[in-house]
């Protein structure tokens, strides 16, 4: 059936193509448009019919008119597939940006990708060390797990983002992570800075790049992560490569699903968003993980900004009902000049409980972390009351608290962006240093033995 | 064109339309040239549209599709505990040794081992008189559950042949008079409920060692229960705390469209967790269901009702049920999809108008009954409610809350403390407290339910006086006020909190729930008369025998100690006084 052109195209919407009196035309076909002018354009099918088959045109349907010849490819849409994709950068649509010769596949596959059977997966639980101590004390990742980062627009999302690429590592081994980045509707200049700073550390080589930028198809932009996670699925299970999928920015990718329904006139969700767009992202972010008798992992670092800074907006939202935890970014610590500005406090990591403790970081991990979150989610709650009732009116556990915020803020969180803090050291011992500014008794969460051993005043040893 | 045998006409997403064939409504289908199956959820004119159990992609107009003349059903006998089904009971080991590790499709799988023997001891005896839902025997399906096999519902008679022994599921082990055989495993579709003599009103709480929720908020065996809150705020852990710890005999866990990883969690941890009431791994009484966010919609959309089944059928046999839902807003997002393609006509934020319908006759399949057989079982129904952006005015959280009897609300500001469980204990209600006191004072304390009023009273108080310590600071409240925010502190900390993931604190035999709370109440009493006596609130509040009380529900062999660790507290405190 492939090789027969179609000129009965009805009618043009948005980026979508409707077409009559075709042969049968299978669901979710790949299909090419050619322009009268020659220009080639692609498509996928969303809806066929004996009368009538719908077509989602990647590149927008600018120019198409009802002369333009359509050709049904009777296969769905696949990536060629190789380790050479390690060190390339290619486009939205999966071609080479970069110059170099077209990816000899070792294997087509369908980048739609099948759901990892529940009963195949492996429960993620080795820690991954992000030398950053707010990440690692407090919502400590995991290899396999999807750990979005919620930011917004001007905030220092990138950096973090990198840094952890950077620096991400499993303690006590030295199996590498394989970078995917998937870069969705970006501006140029922002894709020029992960570009340079993965080639300045040489992580590169150890790359593979999609790329669709800001002046690139909206409606490619539904292509690109599953090409990147397709890629990422074949190096981690077919060749035992750790991945890190790193993808940016996730809003781009929704408002393209938010056209494409609007094209549809389907009947919108909240805020226009269709009402299929948590199955969709979970169609992403589910391609997280690990399995049984596979050496390989991919764990996702997915980052969206939240319009308005808005948790609640449908993308953040339908994101954190998927994802595994969350890393909220602040603007407020950001204007106080905090890098990385972490809030801790509706950051989660749902997976650290597996991932942490005695032989995988430190037996006291869970008790610090507890202690630092209560201490500082106090401190901060009693700015507000500071604010109208003034320090004579705190008591003196109060007051050590509203101390302790400010100490955490600026010592905790507070670090550079090439300093890597080792989990125990670097990470858990400056906690209890900055612990001793809170008298032990109002340190509830904390086990005795744990104070007894670690303490750097109270210590028995 | 046969009527049995059509074409398919047109494919969007999981909804299918055929034409040339006559299908009854909820009828299963085979779709494509892979047979793909699929369900009759519209007829329209001639064209019938059916939901797709399976991904759609590459299938074309013009492929067949074929009747099969029953409606979606599920297999029913020895061999549901342990396994973990799809939305369509599809064993996941099994698609795992056909697919390998992802789910590809095309594949059919039974729900049940036709072909593994199991040991039947008949119970009945030929001459008895059954009829539908009469227990005839059993098989030890597991180290703890005995699974009791039924006369399939409908109509009896005296039975003519009997035998125990080593069969395989699909064998007729016992002939009634006028011929009709049965067989270990029956078959029952989906959507319809399982009958039963009358429904009884529930009054046993159904324990689940969690302290918010037995104490203040507690569900009844055969009662139902909602769970809403925002991502992050603690359904499932609350979900899975109660798949562990609740005293119910089976449990059916529905993973309807969540994550993949939570239901191997489940998988990897419940062969190795012991049931606190049996001593054997929890594993024993489970059935999983699990039908992850990425797997097909139409199959989400079944999860619940394949779910429910295997609930009622376990209840049938008298067993006491409890059945987690999670999340029933991924299931409404399911039925919505489906609805949207079927370009129905929407009703609140796009769900389809029968929304609240499907809700209500789901929770309707909750209760404690009067079986077929005579006896007592009952189905308890927890759902979790994920309400877009955690605002439950929605219409999936508004519809279950018109149904459900409990309400835990959890809260994203105590999440974000965590303060855990983040049930909000001012917002929170269950509406069982008053048909199950009885039991309470027959068998834990006398005073249980007046213990109940005080603690929850003194955190209204405090949500009260919080109001002015956000204006004018604690410190400006008089003595007793001060004392009372103390009190209530040691709810919050001390009983409240609960972390599901400290070995001993995961669970709280109800009895110790009861001590806490007095110890709680003791302490108020106490102080009270420490500081009549001169002694001041820091002073009293500090002793040290208060932290170790508390610190010490963290230790294996608290119900044993604490009774010491109150008297050692009182004394301390009494002592306050003498110093002064
Ligand atoms: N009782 C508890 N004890 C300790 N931690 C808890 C408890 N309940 C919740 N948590 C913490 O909160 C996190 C989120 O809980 P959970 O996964 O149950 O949220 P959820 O409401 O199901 O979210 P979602 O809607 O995204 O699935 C857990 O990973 C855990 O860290
Ligand atoms: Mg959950």
């Amino acid at each position: 059936m492939s090789g027969k052109e179609y000129r009965t195209i009805t009618d043009v919407k948005g980026p979508l193509v409707f077409l009559e009196k075709t042969e049968p035309v299978s669901y979710g076909e790949i299909v090419q448009l050619r322009l009268s002018d020659g220009t080639m354009k692609n498509g996928q099918v969303l809806d066929t019919s004996d009368d009538q088959v719908i077509v989602q045109v990647f590149e927008g349907t600018a120019s198409v008119d009802r002369q333009t010849g359509v050709k049904f490819l009777g296969d769905v849409f696949r990536l060629p597939v190789s380790k050479g994709l390690i060190g390339r950068i290619l486009d939205g649509a999966g071609k080479p940006r970069d110059g170099g010769p077209e990816i000899v596949a070792e294997e087509m596959a369908d980048i739609i990708g099948a759901a990892i059977n529940p009963y195949s997966r492996e429960s993620p639980e080795q820690f991954i060390q992000t030398g950053i101590s707010a990440i690692d004390a407090c919502t400590s990742l995991v290899r396999g797990q999807k750990l979005p980062i919620f930011s917004a627009s001007g905030l220092p999302h990138n950096d973090i983002a990198l840094q952890i690429a950077r620096q991400a590592k499993l303690v006590g081994s030295d199996d590498d992570f394989v970078v995917v980045f998937c870069a969705m509707g970006i501006t140029a200049e922002e894709y020029n800075f992960f570009v340079h700073d993965l080639e300045r550390t040489g992580a590169l080589e150890n790359a593979a790049l999609f790329v669709n930028l800001a002046d690139d198809p909206a409606v490619e932009r539904l292509i690109t992560p599953r090409l990147a996670l397709t890629a990422a699925e074949y190096l981690a299970f077919e060749h035992d490569y750790h991945v890190l999928v790193i993808y940016t920015d996730m809003t781009n990718y929704c408002e393209s699903l938010r056209q494409i329904g609007a094209a549809r006139e389907e009947v919108p969700g909240r805020r226009g968003y269709p009402g299929y767009m948590y199955t969709d992202l979970a169609m992403l972010y589910e391609r997280a993980g690990m399995v049984k008798g596979k050496k390989g992992s991919i764990t996702q670092f997915p980052i969206l900004t939240m319009p308005g800074d808005d948790i609640t907006h449908p993308i953040p939202d339908l994101s954190g009902y998927i994802t595994e935890g969350q890393i909220v970014i602040s603007r407020e610590l950001h204007q106080k000049g905090i890098y990385p500005p972490i809030n801790v406090l509706p950051s989660l990591s749902r997976l650290m409980n597996a991932g942490i403790g005695e032989g995988k970081t430190r037996e006291d991990h869970k008790s610090v972390s507890d202690q630092l979150y209560a201490a500082y989610a106090g401190g901060r709650e009693l700015r507000g009351l500071v604010a109208i009732v003034g320090e004579d009116a705190l008591n003196e556990r109060d007051l050590q608290l509203l101390k302790f915020a400010d100490i955490f803020e600026d010592q905790f969180l507070r670090q550079s962006r090439d300093e890597d803090r080792s989990i125990s050291e670097g990470t858990l011992d400056l906690a209890w240093d900055l612990l001793t500014n809170i008298d032990t008794k109002y340190l509830v969460r904390l086990d005795q033995k744990w104070i007894d051993k670690y303490h750097p005043t109270e210590s028995k040893s | 064109m046969s009527e049995e045998n059509g074409l398919i006409y047109r494919i969007s997403g999981p909804v299918v339309t055929a034409v040339g064939i006559s299908p009854r409504m909820y009828e299963v289908v085979r779709v494509g040239d892979e047979g793909l199956m699929g369900e009759v959820i519209e007829l329209h004119g001639d064209q019938s549209v059916i939901q797709v159990y399976e991904e759609t992609s590459g299938i074309r107009p013009g492929e067949p599709v074929i009747r099969t003349g029953q409606t979606l059903s599920v297999k029913l006998g020895p061999g549901l505990l342990t396994q973990i089904y799809d939305g369509i009971q599809r064993p996941l080991e099994d698609l795992e040794e056909t697919m390998g590790v992802f789910i590809t499709r095309g594949v059919d799988a039974d729900g049940l081992d036709l072909t593994k023997k199991w040991e039947f001891n008949a119970t009945a005896s030929v001459g008895d008189e059954v009829s539908g839902g009469s227990i005839i025997g059993f098989v030890q399906e597991t180290e703890t559950v005995e699974h009791r096999i039924m006369v399939p519902p409908g109509p009896g008679g005296k039975i003519a042949s009997i035998e125990s022994g080593e069969f395989d599921i699909t064998t007729t082990v016992c002939t009634l008079e006028d011929g009709t055989e049965v067989a270990m495993m029956q078959e029952w579709p989906v959507r319809t409920p399982r009958p039963f003599i009358q429904k009884n009103a529930p009054d046993v709480p159904l324990v689940t060692g969690q302290r918010i929720l037995d104490f203040l908020f507690p569900l009844a065996k055969g009662g139902t229960a909602g769970i809403p809150g925002p991502f992050g705020a603690g359904k499932t852990v609350t979900q899975q705390q109660l798949a562990r710890w609740s005293d119910a005999q089976i449990v059916v866990y529905i993973g309807c469209g969540e994550r993949g990883n939570e239901m191997t969690e489940v998988l990897t941890e419940f062969p190795h967790l012991m049931d606190p009431n049996t001593g054997k791994p929890l594993m024993n009484r489970t059935t999983m269901i699990a039908n992850t966010s990425n797997m097909p919609v139409a199959a989400r959309e079944a999860s619940v009702y394949t779910g429910i089944t295997i609930a009622e059928y376990f209840r049938d046999m008298g067993y006491d049920v409890a059945l987690m839902a999670d999340s029933t807003s991924r299931w409404a997002e399911a039925m919505r999809e489906i609805s949207s393609r079927l370009e129905e006509m929407p009703g609140e934020e796009g769900y389809p108008a029968y929304l609240s319908s499907r809700l209500a006759e789901f929770y309707e399949r909750a209760g404690r009954v009067q079986t077929l057989g005579g006896d007592d079982g009952s189905v308890s129904v927890i759902g979790a409610v994920s309400p877009p952006g955690g605002d439950i005015s929605e219409p999936v959280s508004q519809g279950t809350l018109r149904i459900v009897k409990v309400f835990w609300g959890l809260d994203a500001g105590l999440a974000r403390q965590r303060h855990f469980p983040a049930i909000n204990w001012l917002s929170s209600y269950s509406l069982y407290p008053q048909a199950l006191d009885q039991w309470y004072r027959d068998n834990i304390a006398s005073d249980f339910p007046e213990v109940r009023t005080k603690i929850s009273s003194l955190l209204q108080v405090e949500a009260e006086l919080q109001e002015i310590v956000q204006l004018v600071g604690s410190d400006a409240l008089p003595m007793d006020q001060q004392l009372t925010l103390e009190v209530a502190r040691m709810i919050r900390e001390f009983f409240l909190q609960q972390n599901a993931f400290h070995d001993v604190d995961t669970f709280s035999q109800l009895g110790l729930q009861y001590e806490m709370a007095k110890a709680i109440l003791t302490f108020q009493e106490e102080s009270e008369k420490a500081m009549a006596g001169g002694a001041g609130l820091e002073e009293v509040v500090n002793v040290p025998a208060r932290t170790d009380l508390m610190r010490g529900r963290f230790e294996e062999g608290y119900a044993e100690r604490i009774g010491k660790l109150l008297g050692e507290m009182s004394k301390q405190i009494a002592g306050t006084m003498e110093d002064n």
